[in-house]
């Protein structure tokens, strides 16, 4: 058995994703072979499933529990293993990374003894011979064939289809395709206003396009949504920039070879350099059809998932059942356990019409349907229902004879779950009816998990209920998210519940550990990583640009300075600095105490002063009424106590720039006498230290940075312990950094050893730069080494190549040019009253 | 809502940048006024917590966010959104007119106002405050 993986697969932005690809044409893993079944009465039955997406391989999980005897092979005819097709929006938006999307990885199928034959499409069965023929030639006999075709994307008639700039979205190659050819200002058009269009057009809008939606009905997502929910749902596309066009019938694709714009049936148009079809979906039958199965919109099955053909069955999105086909993944699932049970000769219980649920999985935009939510269908359907158009939010729940028969849920999705559970159960609710639409407070999220029955289904798409969770927990000691998923499949589909869940792996298991991929914060929720990226490609230069385009377009504390970070650091200082969205000390340049003045430390280099210094600092404290004058840790000089107002003068008075004790930035050097004094001294710590300090200051980094510079081993001014450090020796530095003695003691790490001054300081800097390029906000030195690794660390700065490093030391060059003495706002404030505050007036109206 | 109908002039609107705050004494009253771009609000400068100016704190949608201890307070009740205390600052009724922000006192406030503009007298951190609306 041989497994190829191809090139690795290259995203638009550069970075790597380690998706398995098959060669199409490479003959995947070999079922067992056929000694294993020699001489035995009972032969292996030859099990082919056409479709290797998320409803095939699904049943081929189910029929794997009832531990059939199976000789399995899959044919697939994208490239990938099973992945998560509801997730493509979230790759297109790039809250998600293509591998991270997967399902079920090569291992499972090898591990199974699956045949797997990517890359290859069937295109005939032969019922009589009982043989399914490939697109590459190949013959593969069956004793039992599962359909799993799923569908296509529909396209409506319409000029000008061929035109480049025309894509659909529907598998990972689509998905690609579109993130290849966006890029920022682009004018994208989408046609199709339901569930698929306007994740797309999300998608598109977080890739920078200009988007606009086309929709041939009055409303958007009419088929889950009354009026009131569609024009909510509007408002919110419209008010997050995305332009929404209703009951336009598109005739026509515009452009010469390339898409230029629309044309509609009403005569009018629309300019885009993109269009995409989202306008719904049609089953995948005709290889059914042609094969003399009972076909009419999809393959048609019986309640057991049964075709026209005793030993052929279909499952998925191209099947048609009780005249219904389906395209939402929990019906689908649940028909791949029918038909496992069925296949594996455990037939038991039937499929049933499922319940219609749909959800919107856009940021900032949630919507949720379900059930028979139309109250106007039957007089005696009543209404219960809440409206803030304000707000966005609009609940209405529909009940019949007390019972839950429907609800629409917009801007606010949280109680789907306890919802869907009355609607499945149909429980009587008259005794709670005063609460159904907003549940008593509870204190705490725990007790909210306590709240939710066993019976309850916490994961929708997979149908998964909490005791099944909880039993997963006990029964099977799962502790992670990662186990949850790979057991109970909690969590895989739309990813909607992985907050309960988590939630729930808390309260259930002891030592539940968080999983480390992070988030900035819930108003923008994106790593920084991929934040920062988002940031570049899109040429976003403030905060507000980022949270009204990313986020929830509000942020707070959180988010705010670390974007501002963010900002300064990616544009080298030329950004729209918005203050604010800094913390007060970066908005008065003092640290804010706790009676609400402020301290006031000025920049001491190498902490190195004068007798003319010392007697501005002692005039200044006077004057000023300083509470106290404090020798820092820092070899620095405190003044405690200063009204914000005094701030531009006592500034002035000082006429000494910032020291930076107040911010996330460049705090000092800490420096030893060193050979200019000192009997001992082998290095001039003092001038290195200040030299550094001097080519640093003024400069932002993700949290703060103390550095020290010692003139000979014994270290007295402790560089081994602060951010970076200088050691001197004998004919050389040895330049450290990540080291700590603050929370956490932590020794430095040795980053080169050098034997100029200029070299040291040039390695220090290159490694500053670094760290302010990939450290999170809040991170200090030495939790980013550790969670890098030093090695990777040495070899992306001073062990780098000569143009990385180089470029590593313009960036900072740049933005150490348009970095200045934030105290210099003492002459010319930013607002007038930046630091004084108003006197009221006697006012002038009414 | 009581208030005593006269409204105090805090300044131009553009005076204080958006989704910033300034400490303004108003008839001897420490209040904490807000841009918010669309409109103004005023609520009492002090955290409950310890006191802390919420003026100098981060704007995060219809909250400030208290520089000291992160405190999260609603500038639409006045209430402490986090952590979960039963606490609350003073609201001040507040409108932009002519591109000037105005602030109105409540009655019993401005019958005590002090006569001189001194600072006011600090009411202990676990006493409801003694003037201002909006607070239960």
């Amino acid at each position: 058995m041989s497994f190829r993986i191809a090139p690795l697969f290259l995203q638009k932005d550069g970075f790597v994703s380690s998706i398995s690809r098959f060669a199409p044409c490479e003959p995947a893993a070999a079922a067992p072979s056929s000694e294993l079944i020699c001489g035995e009465v009972d032969r292996v039955e030859k099990l082919i499933v056409v479709g290797n997406g998320m409803a095939g391989i699904g049943c081929v999980e189910q029929i794997l529990k009832h531990a059939p005897k199976f000789e399995i092979t899959v044919f697939g005819d994208e490239t990938y293993a099973n992945y998560n097709r509801i997730l493509l929006s979230s790759v297109l938006a790039g809250e998600k990374q293509a591998d991270e999307i997967v399902l079920n990885e090569l291992s499972w199928y090898r591990r199974h003894g699956i045949a797997l034959r990517l890359g290859v499409r069937v295109v005939s069965i032969d019922l009589t011979a009982k043989t399914v023929q490939g697109n590459d030639g190949s013959v593969t006999p069956f004793d039992k064939l599962i359909l799993a075709t799923g569908s296509s994307p529909f396209i409506p008639p319409m000029e000008g289809l061929e035109r480049d700039g025309v894509f659909v979205f529907r598998t990972l190659d689509d998905t690609r395709s579109l993130i290849e050819r966006s890029r920022p200002g682009m004018r994208a058009a989408v046609i199709g206003g339901g569930l698929l269009g306007l994740e797309a057009a999300r998608g598109l809008q977080v890739q920078g396009c200009d988007v606009s939606v086309i929709h041939l009905m009055d409303s958007l997502m009419e088929r889950q949504l009354d009026a009131t929910g569609s024009a909510m749902l509007a408002a919110q596309m419209r008010r997050m920039g995305i332009d929404v066009l209703l009951g336009r019938s598109t005739t026509a694709i515009l452009g010469n070879g390339h898409v230029e714009g629309l044309r509609f049936k009403d005569g009018s148009s629309l300019d885009a350099e993109m269009v995409v079809i989202a306008a719904g979906i049609r089953p995948n039958a005709a290889l059914a059809r042609d094969a003399g199965l009972t076909v009419n919109r999809g393959i048609v099955v019986d309640d057991y998932l049964e075709t026209s053909h005793p030993d052929v069955y279909a499952v998925g999105e191209c099947v048609e059942h009780r005249g219904v086909c389906y395209g939402l993944v929990a019906p689908l699932l649940e028909q791949g356990k029918v038909l496992a049970a069925t296949i594996t000769g455990n037939r038991g219980q039937a499929f049933e019409a499922a319940l219609p649920a749909a959800k919107l999985k856009i940021m900032g935009v949630e919507v949720f349907s379900a059930g028979q939510w139309d109250e106007t269908k039957d007089p005696a359907l009543e209404v219960v229902r809440y409206e803030d158009p304000s707000q966005g939010l609009y609940k209405k729940l529909v009940l019949h004879d007390g019972r839950l028969t429907g609800f629409i849920l917009v801007g606010d999705t949280q109680e789907s779950p306890r919802y869907l559970d009355w609607l499945k159960s149909g429980r009587d609710l008259s005794a709670k009816r005063r609460h159904i639409l907003f549940p008593p407070p509870v204190e705490d999220a725990g007790i909210d998990i306590a709240r939710i029955a066993e019976s309850e289904t916490v994961c929708g798409c997979m149908g998964v209920t909490k005791g099944e969770i909880i039993r997963a927990v006990h029964e099977k000691g799962i502790g992670t998210m990662a186990q949850l998923k790979e057991c109970t499949r909690a969590s895989t589909g739309c990813g909607s519940c992985t907050a309960l869940c988590r939630q729930l792996l808390k309260t259930v298991v002891p030592d539940f550990e968080e999983e480390t991929r992070k988030v900035l914060c819930k108003c923008v929720p994106f790593a920084e990583e991929t934040l920062r990226e988002m940031v570049r490609s899109q040429q976003l230069r403030s905060v507000h640009e980022v949270l009204e385009i990313y986020g929830n377009g509000a942020g707070c504390e959180i988010c705010k300075p670390a974007l501002s970070y963010m900002l300064d650091m990616v544009w080298c200082g030329d950004h729209e600095e918005d203050r604010s969205a800094r913390f007060i000390n970066d908005r008065v340049h003092a640290n804010i105490q706790k009676d609400g003045s402020f301290s006031v430390v000025p920049r001491m280099r190498g902490g190195v002063t004068s007798a003319a210094e010392l007697r501005k600092i002692a005039d200044a404290a006077d004057k000023y009424n300083v509470r106290m004058v404090k020798i820092t840790g820092s070899q620095r000089i405190d003044l405690l106590g200063v009204a914000k107002a005094d701030l531009p003068r006592i500034w002035a008075d000082l006429g000494m720039p910032s020291g930076q004790a107040y911010t996330k930035g460049v705090r000092m050097v800490k420096t030893c006498v060193g050979a200019e004094f000192c009997r001992f001294g082998v290095q001039d710590s003092t001038s290195a230290g200040i030299e550094l300090e001097r080519r640093l200051e003024n400069l932002f980094t993700p949290h703060k940075v103390k550095m020290g510079v010692v003139g000979c081993p014994r270290n007295c001014a402790e560089a081994t312990v602060k951010d970076i450090g200088l050691v001197g020796q004998e004919g050389s530095w040895q330049v450290v950094v990540g080291g700590a003695a603050g929370k956490k003691v932590r020794k430095a790490d040795l980053l080169v050893t050098v034997e100029s001054t200029e070299g040291a300081l040039e390695a220090a800097a290159i490694f500053f730069q670094y760290y302010r390029e990939h450290a999170n906000y809040m991170e200090r030195t030495y939790d980013f080494i550790e969670r890098v690794g030093i090695d990777r660390v040495r070899k992306e700065t001073v062990y780098a190549p000569a143009e990385q490093r180089q470029a590593l030391l313009e960036r900072l060059r740049k933005a150490k040019n348009l970095s200045r003495d934030a105290w210099l706002e003492r002459d010319a404030p930013r607002t007038a009253a930046q630091f004084i505050p108003i006197q009221a007036l006697e006012g002038a109206i009414q | 809502m009581k208030t005593n109908g006269r409204w105090m002039c805090v300044g131009s609107q553009t005076g204080i940048p958006v989704r910033e705050g300034r400490m303004a004494d108003v008839g001897g009253h420490e209040i904490a006024v807000f841009n918010l771009g669309d409109r103004a609000v005023a609520v009492e400068n002090r955290c409950p917590h310890r006191g802390g100016p919420l003026s100098d704190g981060i704007v995060a949608g219809d909250t400030v966010v208290c520089p000291l201890h992160a405190w999260k307070i609603c500038f639409s009740t006045g209430s402490v959104l986090r952590p979960a205390e039963m606490a609350c600052v003073s609201t001040y009724p507040t409108r932009v007119q002519d591109g000037y922000i105005y602030v109105s006192l409540p009655i019993e406030a401005s019958q005590e106002a002090a006569p001189s503009p001194g600072p006011m007298p600090a009411p202990a951190a676990d006493t409801p405050p003694a003037s201002g609306i909006g607070c239960v």
